[in-house]
Formats: C-alpha cells, sequence, structure tokens
C-alpha cells in the first residue's frame, strides 16, 4: 500500500508512539493494547483519550471495568490529568461499569444492550469521538455465558465502527493467545502489545506494535518511560548517519590538552571517550569541560552513574572547579541514577528525555562503564551507539568517561565502544619512586593532526595541569 | 398478560391474596420487596422477563411488592445508577442488600433464590 493510500490517523499524542505508528491509531476504528498486570496499558490508553480532548479537540468516554473514577482520577491526577475537570468542561465522560459475580444472578437469556445504552448515551452526551473500554475483559469474570458475551463483543466492535469511534481496548496478557479472552480475533485493525520485563532485578518496559493493518509502522520493540510526566515511547532505531559534520572547536578546559588536539580541542558536536583506571582523574577532566562550556554559557548536562552531584561538587572544588555556580544560574544539570535502578532500554530513554527537555549543548556521561552491571558489553554498546546517534543529530558534544579495572588490558575493555567515539584519550597511573604519577595521551581524534606524545598531568587544588614537553615515561606506560 | 409500559412507572399490585412460600424465606415475609426491571424496548426477552416477574410476584409475594419499569431506550441516563449491563435485569432495590438478576426470569427457581426467597443450597421442592 502506498504512503497517500494510508489510513486515516488518530494521533495519541504520545511522545515517540505517533513516529513508529507514522501517525497515530487508525481512525474510527478500534485498536486493542495488550500486555501483562501493570504493564501500563491503562495508562496508554488513558494518555490516547486524554490527550485527544486537550491538544486535538476530541471529546472521549472512558468506561472503566476495572477502577473506579475516583482511582482512576487519582492515578492520572500524578501525572499532571485533571479528570474532574474535564468531566466538568463536558468533554470527558468517566462511567465506572462494575460486574461483580457474587450480586449476579443469571436466569434465561439476555444480551448486553444496557451496556450499550450506557455506551451510546455517554458518546451522544458529548459528541465523543474517542473511546476507552478497560479492560472489557472484565466482563468474562463477572458473566459466566461467554457464548452470550461473544457475539456480544462482536456486536460490540462492529458497533463501534459504524459510529466511526477511535477506539481504544485493553486486555490482559494470555497464555496462549495474547489476551486471556481471545480479543484479538474481533480487533483486527491494530493490536499493541506492552511489556515489563525484570531481568537481573531491573525493569524494562516495552512496545511492540503487533499488527496494524495498511499501514507502515515500527516493528522493533521500543521501550517506554512512565514518569511523573505520562507515557513515552522512544523511537531508538538508529537514525542513520546523516548527521551534520561541524567543523566548529570547542575547548576541553584544559589549555594544554587543546594544544594536544591541534590546538584547538574537540569538535562540537563529536563524542569524546575518556578511560583510564581509577583515580586517574576522568571525572576532574570533565569537570574542566563542563567548567569551560558553561563559562562559554553553553547547557550542559551531566549524567552520574556513581556519584551524587553534591559528592561530585565537593570533590571539584578541591581540584579549584566551582560547579555550583552554574548549577545555581540553571544552565549546569546534573541527572544522577544508580543503573540498578533500571535496565538499559530505560536509562536509555530517560536521557534522551532529559536531553530533550534541557536542550544541552554538552552532555557527560559518568562513567558509562558502571552500565555493564546492567548489560552485556554488546547491550551497552547498542545503547551507546543509539545515546550517541541522537546526540549528534541534536549537534550535542557529549562526553563519556570509562573506568579501566586495572587488571584488564586497557583497550580490550574499552574496544567495544572505543569505535563509536571520534576522540578517545586514555589516562593512566603508574608508580615511580613511591610516588604516582598521571599520564595521559590522544589515542585518537578524527578529523585532527592531534599530539602522539605521552605528557605527565598533575592534579592541583586550581586545576588538572598538562605539564611541558614530551615524557620519557612513554617506555613505562606499556608495562602498566 | 400484561405488556410493560414503555416509561418508567410504578404498578401497584395490591391483592391481598394468601401469602404462600413453599420453602422457608430468607428474609421476612412482611417486607415489601422494590424491585425494578430494566428493559431497552419492548424485545421479548423482556416482555417475557416482565411476564415471569409479574407472575412469580403474585405467587410468592402478593400484596408485597411494588414492580418499576425502566425502559432504558426512553432513560438511558438511568442505566449508570444501577450498574446496568445486562437487559433485562431485574433489582431487587429493597429489601437491602441490593440484588441483581439478570436474564428473562424463566427459571422461576433461579429467580427465587436470586431474590432471596429461598435458600439457595436448598433441594427444590
Amino acid at each position: 500500500m502506498s504512503l497517500n493510500q494510508e489510513l486515516a490517523k488518530s494521533p495519541t499524542g504520545i511522545q515517540g508512539l505517533d513516529e513508529i505508528t507514522n501517525g497515530g491509531l487508525p481512525k474510527g476504528r478500534p485498536t486493542l493494547i495488550c500486555g501483562g498486570a501493570g504493564s501500563g496499558k491503562t495508562l496508554l490508553a488513558a494518555s490516547f483519550l486524554l490527550n485527544g480532548i486537550v491538544q486535538y479537540d476530541e471529546p472521549g468516554v472512558l468506561m472503566t471495568f476495572e477502577e473506579t473514577s475516583e482511582e482512576l482520577g487519582s492515578d492520572l491526577a500524578s501525572l499532571g490529568y485533571d479528570l474532574e475537570k474535564l468531566v466538568a468542561s463536558g468533554r470527558l465522560v468517566v462511567d465506572y461499569v462494575r460486574v461483580e459475580r457474587s450480586e449476579i444472578e443469571e436466569t434465561g437469556e439476555y444480551d448486553l444492550e444496557g451496556l450499550f445504552v450506557r455506551l451510546e448515551y455517554a458518546i451522544n452526551s458529548i459528541g465523543a469521538k474517542r473511546i476507552v473500554l478497560d479492560t472489557i475483559e472484565s466482563l468474562f469474570a463477572g458473566l459466566s455465558n461467554p457464548g452470550i458475551l461473544r457475539a456480544e463483543l462482536r456486536r460490540l466492535f462492529r458497533w463501534l465502527k459504524d459510529k466511526g469511534l477511535t477506539a481504544v481496548l485493553t486486555g490482559e496478557r494470555g497464555d496462549a493467545g495474547l489476551t486471556r479472552q481471545g480479543l484479538e480475533e474481533y480487533v483486527s485493525d491494530a493490536v499493541i502489545l506492552l511489556d515489563h520485563r525484570v531481568q537481573e532485578q531491573v525493569s524494562t518496559r516495552r512496545l511492540r506494535i503487533v499488527k496494524y493493518r495498511g499501514s507502515h509502522h515500527g516493528t522493533n520493540e521500543y521501550p517506554f518511560l512512565i514518569d511523573r510526566e505520562g507515557l513515552s515511547v522512544l523511537p531508538v532505531t538508529s537514525l542513520g548517519l546523516t548527521h551534520p559534520a561541524i567543523n566548529e572547536r570547542v575547548s576541553t578546559g584544559v589549555e594544554r590538552l587543546d594544544d594536544m588536539l591541534s590546538g584547538r580541542g574537540y569538535y562540537r558536536g563529536s563524542t569524546v571517550l575518556l578511560s583510564g583506571t581509577a583515580g586517574t582523574g576522568k571525572t576532574s577532566l570533565a569537570a574542566h569541560f563542563v567548567d569551560a562550556a558553561c563559562q562559554r554559557g553553553e547547557r550542559c548536562l551531566y549524567f552520574l552513574f556513581e556519584e551524587s552531584p553534591q559528592q561530585l561538587m565537593r570533590n571539584m572544588r578541591s581540584i579549584g572547579i566551582n560547579l555550583q555556580q552554574w548549577v545555581d544560574r540553571g544552565i549546569l544539570k546534573f541527572h544522577a541514577d544508580r543503573p540498578s535502578r533500571f535496565g538499559l532500554e530505560t536509562h536509555l530513554a530517560a536521557m534522551q528525555r532529559a536531553v530533550r527537555d534541557f536542550q544541552p549543548l554538552v552532555t557527560v556521561a559518568d562513567p558509562v562503564t558502571n552500565l555493564l552491571t546492567v548489560g552485556t558489553h554488546s547491550d551497552v554498546r547498542s545503547m551507546l551507539t543509539r545515546v550517541i546517534d541522537y546526540l549528534k543529530s541534536q549537534s550535542i558534544t557529549g562526553l563519556f568517561t570509562s573506568l579501566t579495572p586495572g587488571s584488564k588490558e586497557l583497550e580490550e575493555t574499552d574496544a567495544g565502544i572505543s569505535s563509536l567515539m571520534d576522540t578517545w584519550i586514555v589516562l593512566m597511573i603508574n608508580e615511580e619512586n613511591r610516588r604516582r604519577r598521571r599520564w595521559l595521551s590522544v589515542l585518537k581524534s578524527r578529523g585532527m593532526a592531534h599530539s602522539n606524545s605521552v605528557r605527565e598531568y598533575l592534579l592541583t587544588d586550581h586545576g588538572l595541569q598538562v605539564l611541558d614537553g614530551d615524557s620519557s615515561g612513554q617506555g613505562r606506560m606499556a608495562a602498566v | 398478560m400484561e405488556t410493560p409500559p414503555a416509561r418508567a412507572g410504578w404498578l401497584r399490585c395490591r391483592n391481598n391474596v394468601e401469602t404462600h412460600t413453599s420453602a422457608e424465606p430468607a428474609v421476612s415475609d412482611t417486607e415489601t420487596f422494590l424491585l425494578r426491571l430494566y428493559v431497552a424496548g419492548q424485545t421479548p426477552k423482556c416482555m417475557r422477563a416482565f411476564a415471569n416477574l409479574k407472575r412469580i410476584c403474585e405467587e410468592y409475594l402478593a400484596g408485597r411488592y411494588h414492580i418499576e419499569m425502566v425502559d432504558l431506550l426512553q432513560n438511558p441516563q438511568l442505566a449508570r445508577g444501577d450498574q446496568i449491563l445486562a437487559v433485562p435485569t431485574l433489582v431487587r432495590r429493597l429489601p437491602e442488600p441490593i440484588k441483581k438478576i439478570i436474564g428473562d426470569l424463566s427459571n422461576t427457581e433461579r429467580v427465587l433464590v436470586g431474590l432471596d426467597l429461598r435458600p439457595a443450597r436448598r433441594p427444590t421442592a
């Protein structure tokens, strides 16, 4: 089917979901959202409905079979939706349908005309264009005659289509099929599957479009986030290699390191890896870069995977770098998360979202190697590829620190991610005459004539200082 | 057989015929039953339900019941209050607690159980 013949779409207003569905859910047709308990079905459905009201002027009916209006109201209030206000403004109807088997005796024939009447009344009262039924499968628990229910559901979905309503139904993930009651048989237009996996005590939410009749759609599993701003899906497929190459250069914050990078520092929009063993001063070098950027008035976003912002700022004060002033001025922002708090996909999602919200020119991730505690090398590499693609597409300079375990060969450890980087600076320590000496060198820096020397540097109370001239310690380095 | 009225309204049945129940009633035999039958138009199912209900009431609740008919096609806003999904639905509003029986009420025993006029576990007489 060619693009211009594609179905009319009803935008969800959910960050990312409209991109992977090429514009939203099929307009005037039912979409099934299925997933296990706590996978975010209700939230996705409600977001579609409420965004429709607020952003696209399409009134909506929310028929809930599980949560009362009050429960739902407080759930959604925490995400910034005011149900009562929308109801009062005549653009939303919330109808809680309670089905309790123990309270109902069945005798003889019946149909679900009462449900239809209720729906039609709600729809007509506000001129609804969108409707959510969450979770209609609850009917099977409440009523004992599945034959009647199936026939009536078939009638319901046909009726919704005839009325031209864009409907979202939710269904609990079943053992055999996508849903317990096989709702997917009735909804042939679009099916979205949500998944909430916990691996090694780390949870990741994912979304996949199982089916979307007559439309192009992304087929991958996409991570999605639920936070105080609601739900967002992250189209994380590699954006391709079309990002611009910028000739502008930015200072590393250390004059002599700039000199080593053909006298002008990093390329703006490039990626930089700082790797080294513990105590080499990776964070100090990153802090110099951030400090210099903030002095130029550039917004910086600093992802911390190990320390707290306070701890980092205190440590940096000891080498004469005052980051607090930039935080106070609002141009430096820290984003601290324990790697184990969630899975890689979620970290990726959170990072992208933070970047989108803060709009920085410079980002630092320190140390990315900590992410290895929640993923394998190849997972981390693929995640970083996506982070880097995203940063490059936004022309954001990205600096990553990597902790090299003392026991391993330097280049082996970093091999996975270094190839993604434009500039790779290695920091080293060796011990000589009962004194530790630190050395740095530029292993690579694409697109510039960089120094090949290994330089000694000091961490002083007024910053990191690279000493003059080529070092005679080069030979010793190989032994480290 | 009476035709169900199309609108909501009270049908007062005050025949002082001697009350007779064949089994021990679960509720006292002096309470008045307030019953509401929800229908959607005059479909055969709904008419059957009304006829069955009238017959059962006359037999077991004579003189102490009110039946209110609600046609949801006329009064759709009433479906929400009593949580109506299925049609026909009989709601026992009094005595409390509220009870619901869905279907055309063709099985008298089950209606009696549903109305608490007969203990659920007792074999039918």
